[in-house]
């Protein structure tokens, strides 16, 4: 009935997508939506349910990217939202997606969803990577045991996706056979009185038998999730409540209690999905895991997993600052060819000299500044973040720092969720959804922010630059830059296990709890997808926000300095205000200003000191990193004002987007207050102690 | 006659054995069921990682890290 009134009100055809963890479920999704869903080689890149349409024969589609489940019995948010998707929603059908190297396990879930709706199509994906290894999957074989269409598929190159959409078309118009599931005769017995007392009931949409079995064994959450989609008072019906008392009666009679039906039921689908993969499923190479073995026993191994992590950290980051270089000189020198241009343009156009000053010393100064010291270094550094991403090392990062994690009291999958701040914290954040353990999640969450996202980045890289290292591009000195940049990376991977330490043992106290961690098997990364990816997507998402704060950013300084009170700036007074506070900690209330007004983006945190600076009438010329040295250092900078400033862009405060994400990942004032206060406490206090040591060694 | 049991993370790399008892706590329990660990399965050690904890066991063909802390009540025997 239901599903009529949803057809009448939208052409749509709903879809959902199902699959465990790591199968490709958002690769198939893009390859058919045409959108570009985040993926890679790990579990757990899909957090929230994501929709796309498609139109296939003059029919539209909307597609639910769910997230990757093993079991529709659900253990976390993400697996009850897959869950509710499938059992609950109005759908017009399923696209199951299974990973064609590991079948057999994932036959698991093809069988429990098959289980609720004959109204879905197998999609078995990475067919490539199983030729590789020498995997062959009878298909036909398959969807004739299964009775639903199977089809065949490597979505990463495209290849088979018209077949899903054909077959999707042909199940959305006539139903499959689709297989039955047959339980041992005691369970049998119980579900049938409890099917006969839901058919009466419920409205046909509903699956009477799938319900009856899991009315037997199921759980508070599913519970709650009956209540909500079907009835509050569900289970006030005195009918079911004595036939369900019956049932499990005479199930405890023949000895099983409810804990035992629900392994039970597990275990007869486990067997299952094993007798059709031993029928479907032929290896022609029984060591096709070995050259994944060979890999992994050097970078897992005791002696070279942990400094082939360092150095692999390394050499990104040597590539990144080496080769950035060259860019941002041209860039650099180009923004200055053309200052002189732009600047004739709007004297052309009539701008007064006092707007004129705003627009080029404010505006344009920033945002080429933002662009030439923040572009090439991103646009190196994720393309080649990606590529690992799409290789399988980042679980393997994971398995290898989880001891440690352990020790801190917090969960080993922590160490994906700070790989994923590198790029930006507020996704991160999101990520951290991945945890299953409430406190462990909050750890990770209040953490994220002690590894610097990608904002930050190029701000340490420049800082470095600038006071360290100087300016000649040859071996020895980039080398100095990375030595360095990683040791800052290490203290805040550090600070994040101290930090998580120090919160479990306060104010979220608490043992580690169990987990499971995939180690997906290696793939080929596809090197031309992920340059254009990476490229396009996030550089310039996170260039184009960077831009936007910089830009009312600019003007607002501007309008500071320009508006005196007192005979003196407003930003001078607060730069004068702060400044007590900020020598203590090895800066100036410049510094201090730039943080606070970056808040928007932590990539504009250096233009606006500059900015600042400049302000004060010390008009000078930028064409290069050399020349901002300068700058800096005519206005009282020393190698304690880098280090600190380095220190507190490692820890201040999370930027205005993931306070935002916080906010929304917890639910709770409190915690995104204690996200803030946190790492400000910690840079303030570290900072505050170097100081003070220096000073009264008498260094500076 | 029955043979002897072992906790899981006891076992050598390229060990191969069989379960025979997940007392685990419940909610990683579900999670092994659900990845196919039921009992009779045959399972591996494959990797170790460096400080030694978790291991990684080869279960019906996926890589699946355990803690030791959990693996030490997954209760296996020797495959012959």
């Amino acid at each position: 009935m239901k599903k009529k009134r949803v057809k009448n009100k939208s052409s749509f055809l709903k879809i959902g997508l199902v699959g465990n963890p790591n199968v490709g479920k958002s690769t198939v999704f893009n390859g058919l939506t045409g959108l570009k869903q985040h993926t890679g080689n790990w579990p757990g890149k899909t957090v929230s349910n994501a929709s796309g349409a498609y139109t296939y024969h003059d029919r539209e589609y909307l597609l639910y990217d769910l997230p990757g489940t093993y079991s529709l019995i659900a253990h976390s948010k993400e697996e009850e939202c897959a869950r509710d998707f499938v059992c609950f929603e109005e759908q017009d059908g399923m696209i199951i997606v299974c990973d064609a190297v590991c079948l057999e396990r994932n036959l698991n879930l093809v069988l429990q969803t098959l289980e609720i709706t004959k109204k879905a199509v197998v999609v078995v994906n990475l067919m490539d990577e199983a030729k590789k290894k020498g995997i062959e999957i009878n298909l036909t074989k398959l969807s004739h045991i299964l009775g639903v269409p199977v089809v065949g598929a490597s979505a990463r190159s495209g290849q088979g996706l018209t077949e899903i959409m054909d077959e999707v078309e042909k199940m959305s118009t006539k139903s499959p056979r689709g297989m039955d599931i047959t339980y041992s005769a005691a369970i049998e017995k119980a579900i049938m009185p409890i099917e006969e007392v839901l058919k009466n009931r419920l409205s046909p949409n509903y699956n009477c038998r799938w319900l009856a079995l899991q009315l037997l064994h199921s759980d508070e959450c599913m519970q709650n999730s009956i209540k909500k989609y079907i009835a509050q008072d569900f289970f006030d019906d005195p009918i079911l409540k004595d036939t369900l008392q019956t049932a499990k009666t005479n199930l405890l009679e023949d000895d099983i209690t409810t804990q035992d039906l629900s392994n039970k039921i597990v275990s007869t689908l486990v067997k299952k999905a094993e007798s059709i993969a031993s029928q479907v499923v032929t290896y022609k190479n029984q060591n096709y895991q070995a050259k994944d073995r060979k890999i992994d026993s050097y970078i897992t191994s005791k002696k070279t997993g942990i400094p082939l992590m360092i150095l692999l950290l390394m050499f990104i980051f040597w590539l990144t600052i080496s080769l950035s270089n060259y860019p941002s000189e041209m860039l650099f020198s180009f923004f200055h060819f053309l200052e002189p241009h732009v600047q004739n343009f709007f004297v052309n156009i009539g701008i007064s000299s006092g707007f004129l000053s705003l627009l080029m010393d404010g505006v344009y100064r920033v945002l080429t500044w933002v662009i030439s010291v923040m572009l090439p270094p991103m646009m190196i550094f994720f393309p080649l973040f990606t590529l690992l991403e799409d290789l399988g090392y980042l679980p393997r990062i994971a398995f290898n720092l989880d001891h440690c994690f352990r020790k801190c009291h917090a969960c080993g999958k922590q160490a994906l969720t700070m790989c994923m701040g590198f790029g930006c914290n507020a996704v991160g954040v999101v990520g951290c959804r991945i945890i299953d353990s409430p406190r462990e999640r909050l750890i990770a969450i209040l953490t994220n922010c002690f590894v610097p996202c990608n904002g930050r980045f190029p701000t340490i890289i420049a800082i470095l630059t600038m006071f360290f290292v100087g300016f000649r591009s040859d071996l020895a000195s980039s080398f100095t830059t990375v030595i360095l940049l990683t040791g800052t990376i290490l203290i805040g991977i550090f600070l994040t296990m101290l930090i998580s330490y120090i919160l479990s043992k306060t104010l979220l106290k608490g043992i580690p709890s169990s987990f499971t961690l995939e180690l997906p098997p290696y793939r080929k990364p596809q090197v031309l997808r992920v340059i254009t990816s990476s490229l396009l997507d996030r550089t310039l998402h996170i260039l184009g926000r960077a831009v936007l704060a910089s830009i009312p950013a600019g003007i607002l300084i501007w309008v500071l300095a320009h508006v005196e009170v007192g005979g003196l700036p407003l930003l001078q007074h607060g730069t004068n205000f702060l400044n007590p506070f900020a020598e203590l900690i090895g800066m100036d209330g410049a510094i201090l200003m730039g943080f606070i007004l970056g808040f928007p983006a932590n990539e504009i945190v250096i233009p606006i000191i500059l900015m600042i600076y400049l302000s004060n009438g010390s008009l000078v010329d930028f064409d290069n990193l050399l020349a901002l040295r300068e700058i800096l250092i005519s206005n009282g900078w020393t190698w304690l004002t880098a280090v600190s400033m380095i220190l507190f862009s490692l820890m201040h405060f999370p930027c205005a987007t993931t306070c935002l994400t916080i906010h929304k990942e917890t639910g709770s004032w409190k915690w995104t207050f204690l996200s803030i206060v946190i790492p400000l406490v910690a840079g303030v206090v570290i900072c505050f102690l170097l100081t003070s040591v220096v000073r009264l060694l008498g260094l500076v | 006659m029955k043979k002897k049991l072992y906790p899981l993370h006891c076992m050598q790399i390229g060990k191969k054995v069989i379960v025979r008892k997940v007392e685990t706590e419940e909610s990683i329990k579900r999670r092994l069921l659900d990845i196919g660990m039921i009992d009779g399965t045959e399972i591996e050690c494959v990797l170790k990682s460096p400080f030694g904890d978790p291991h990684a066991y080869s279960i019906r063909g996926a890589l699946i890290a355990i803690r030791n802390d959990d693996a030490s009540s997954i209760l296996v025997e020797l495959k012959d």
